[in-house]
């Protein structure tokens, strides 16, 4: 696993973070002076990469495909794989990305500036496209197996594990870099700003998500990158690989009604779907990874889904989207990382900023303080607009 | 612009755009072969050269440009006709 994250820029970091609530939210001044409505986001340093990747390499990566670069030599070098293994192995790499805005906004201005599409030079188009991510890291990592790009709004990252899960299951690949990035910028996210979906809790930047409270007022945007490495059982024995965790569910579903206003139906389908797929019972979860982003609607949603399907097991619940923020492409594969980190290390992270529930909340059994607990499988839902819905189960194994 | 100072700003451009290598810059370096410009790089020089000398190179005369040296004298016969 490998995790560029607005809470820590590695697993380590990114672990500590989770134990102790640590929230990375700050308030942008320039949203602020573009005419945002909320100026919240998560930030995290852009890396450096010069002196590390040649020329050709950099300038075809934007910001997100920069983040996904280090997730992923983070998730290689956690999995003991090194460029040789790469070299002798069909790989292949499946990334949830959904846009790439700021490149698109950047060769747009050249052009209106410049009246000539030769002075937008060679990178923009290798950083604009929404393939970016696995066009990229599939060229500088030499890969040579599955490699595309998975769109599914704010749960791209989520079915990206779930397709490499299925094609592995399928005996079609062996081994497979999965993952979800996210650009964190204004440029992506002020038509989203548009819609009055964000939280506008400037006073207070890291208790502006908090998802399941009942004072939440909307979302708000981060980013990252964050890669898993997922392979047939057979490969990683072979390579006597430690394994962190088994992906042993997945559902999908579409909502087929509105194009933002979430329901109840799509993610409860989702979620049986992925209990079918995996052959567990709801209590055999221990933990789940809310999609939660902390808007009223959506909240109260999944909260009722949940209900539906857990209410008698009733297992720990939380949103680390309360510490993050909503990582949206990234959220499906960095929420596995963050829930397998929990699984492994014997606790719940707490969804900070639960203060209050509302009458759809407060049947859950949410986590607001970091809470020890052993647990064997979890479930990590991520849905997102169009009514996409994916559920992802991991075991210890 | 003198002749050796246009060369002169063509190599930093070179090293600090490009990112070649000061120790493979030499006039009869293979603009492909030893300095390792591809097609997506021409169009990089191409931005480079506006931004920096002010005109616009033409694409065919681009596939004339074999050697450093050639690329030398592109530039030079275009700031300085005569």
């Amino acid at each position: 696993m490998g995790i560029y994250s607005v809470i820590g820029k590695n697993l380590a970091e990114v672990k500590d973070s989770l134990y102790h609530g640590r929230s990375g939210i700050i308030f942008d001044p320039a949203r602020k002076a573009l005419g945002f409505r909320s100026a919240l986001t998560g930030m995290v340093d852009r890396p450096h990469l010069k002196g590390i990747l040649d020329r050709r390499m950099r300038i075809g990566l934007p910001l997100q495909g920069e983040y996904a670069y280090i997730s992923t030599l983070e998730a290689l070098q956690h999995a003991g794989i090194e460029q040789p293994y790469l070299d002798a192995h069909e790989v292949g790499i499946l990334f949830g990305n959904d846009s790439s805005a700021l490149p698109v906004v950047e060769s747009v201005d050249i052009l209106r500036q410049k009246k000539d599409t030769m002075m937008i030079g060679s990178g923009y188009i290798f950083q604009s496209m929404n393939s970016t991510v696995s066009m990229n890291l599939s060229v500088i990592f030499r890969l040579k197996g599955v490699n595309f790009t998975l769109s599914g709004a704010c749960a791209s990252g989520s079915h990206a594990i779930g397709i490499g899960y299925l094609l592995i299951k399928q005996g079609l690949q062996e081994m497979i870099i999965c993952g979800g990035a996210q650009e964190i910028n204004p440029e992506s996210t002020a038509s989203f700003d548009a819609l009055n979906a964000f939280s506008t809790r400037e006073s207070e930047p890291t208790k502006a998500s908090r998802p399941f409270d009942r004072d939440r007022d909307g979302l708000v945007p981060s980013g990252g990158a964050a890669t898993v490495i997922i392979e047939s059982y057979e490969s990683a024995l072979k390579r006597g690989a430690t394994i962190y965790g088994e992906v042993i569910g997945y559902g999908f579903s579409s909502n087929g009604e509105h194009i933002s206003m979430p329901n109840v139906d799509g993610p409860v389908r989702a979620m049986e779907k992925a209990l079918s797929d995996a052959g567990i019972k709801p209590f055999e979860i221990g933990y789940i990874n809310a999609h939660a982003t902390s808007t009223p609607a959506g909240d109260r949603n999944e909260a009722q889904s949940i209900d539906l399907l857990f209410g008698k097991s009733k297992p720990m619940i939380s949103s680390t989207k309360s510490m993050t923020g909503h990582e949206m492409w990234m959220g499906g594969a960095s929420e596995v990382i963050y829930s397998t980190l929990m699984m492994n290390q014997g606790f719940v992270a707490p969804n900070i900023n639960f203060e209050n529930p509302d009458d759809a909340t407060e049947k859950l059994n949410i986590a607001s303080k970091t809470t020890p607990c052993e647990f064997n499988a979890f479930l990590s839902n991520s849905f997102g607009f169009g009514g996409t819905n994916s559920s992802l189960i991991i075991r210890k194994v | 612009m003198q002749n050796d100072e246009i060369i002169r700003k063509i190599n930093q451009l070179l090293i600090d755009e490009i990112e070649i290598d000061v120790n493979q810059i030499h006039p009869a370096a293979d603009l492909k072969k030893d300095l390792g410009i591809d097609s997506l790089d021409f169009v990089d020089l191409f931005v480079i050269v506006e931004n920096n000398f002010g005109f616009k190179m033409k694409a065919e005369e681009m596939t004339d440009l074999k050697s450093l040296e050639d690329f030398y004298s592109y530039i030079i016969k275009r700031i300085n006709p005569n």
